[in-house]
């Protein structure tokens, strides 16, 4: 590793610390929820491995857990990471060497570590882009795992209110997403297309029919 | 082979090619504006049908129980900018003491 890309590395991991904190609730939060949905302990700490993207994984965990369809349940999770083709692209450009090595660095662009390695103006750090995407991953397999055990411990999902967690965490990751009138109208119709459907599609369709919401982005 | 794995497996290879698809496949080049607008609006669209499925539907049916409290002190714990693992905490504990009481 070139020295500049090491000094970079160090400050995105610096500038990525109290980030890893919040990553660490949520992903502790998911290794739980997802232990409850019918996931084994295995499969939840690949899941986050693998896939390393809250929103989707929680989606498909709460598509599962509400008895919705394999189908559903991928569908949504899927179309919830389409992001990450237009992020990719925005760093393609700083992202050097083979392409078995850009594939891999590509893994550590996450919501989190695209932000910190963005220097303004769509110029990026790689280095700090790299430092604080290993701090994430880490800290997101790490608190899955811990999460895994946790849940195993815990009761009855219901009893300790469990149910009203997927709800919360959707609202909080909604409220980080939503820019402009444009995003608030597209929540507002996704949401009305969702709970209009509920009784006449199977469980989880509703979600993947409210992303005909996002055409409103066809308008200028 | 399990529904969880396959959800796993599958959602894992698709994410791990869309987060390498840009740099890997396409180089450089920009997606058209359109497809960039439609995507963007992909997440709020998304987020906001898990809120109000997860919050007011059991299964097929509607259901109005202990979870709107959860969901609705959850949205002032939001407001409030509280850290995610609060916003949780505040939705979980509400719901229990609905129930209970």
């Amino acid at each position: 590793m070139g020295e500049e890309l090491a000094r970079g590395a160090r400050a995105g991991a610096r500038a990525v610390a109290p980030v890893a904190l919040a990553v660490a609730a949520f992903g502790l939060t998911f290794g739980v929820l997802a232990r409850n949905a019918g996931f084994g302990a295995v499969a939840t700490v690949v899941f986050s491995a693998t896939t390393f993207a809250g929103s989707a994984q929680f989606a498909a965990a709460s598509v599962l857990s509400a008895g919705g369809t394999l189908v559903a349940a991928i569908v949504a999770a899927i179309l919830l990471n389409t992001r990450y083709l237009p992020i990719g692209l925005s760093v393609a450009p700083t992202l050097r060497g083979p392409s078995w090595r850009r594939a891999l660095k590509a893994q550590l662009v996450v919501d989190e570590s695209w932000a910190i390695g963005h220097l303004g103006g769509g110029r990026f750090d790689p280095g700090r882009i790299m430092g604080a995407g290993i701090v994430l991953w880490c800290t997101w397999v790490g608190s899955t795992t811990i999460g895994v055990v946790a849940g195993d411990l815990l009761g009855d999902p219901r009893r300790l209110g469990l149910d009203a967690a997927f709800p919360a965490l959707f609202l909080a990751l909604l409220a980080g997403q939503v820019e402009g009138r444009r995003g608030l109208l597209a929540a507002a119709c996704g949401a009305v297309i969702a709970l209009a459907l509920v009784s006449f599609v199977p469980v989880g369709v509703p979600i993947v029919a409210a992303a005909a919401a996002c055409l409103l982005g066809l308008r200028r | 082979m399990s529904r969880a794995w396959l959800v796993v497996l599958v959602v894992g290879a698709a994410s791990i090619a869309f987060k390498a698809a840009g740099p890997v496949v396409l180089g450089g080049r920009a997606l058209p504006g359109l497809v960039t607008r439609v995507v963007a609006l992909l997440a709020p669209t998304l987020l906001a049908a898990l809120v109000v499925v997860s919050t007011f539907a059991t299964g097929r049916e509607l259901v109005l129980d202990a979870r709107i409290a959860g969901v609705g002190a959850a949205a002032v714990a939001v407001a409030l900018r509280a850290p995610i693992l609060v916003v949780v905490a505040v939705a979980a504990v509400t719901a229990a003491l609905v129930r209970t009481f």
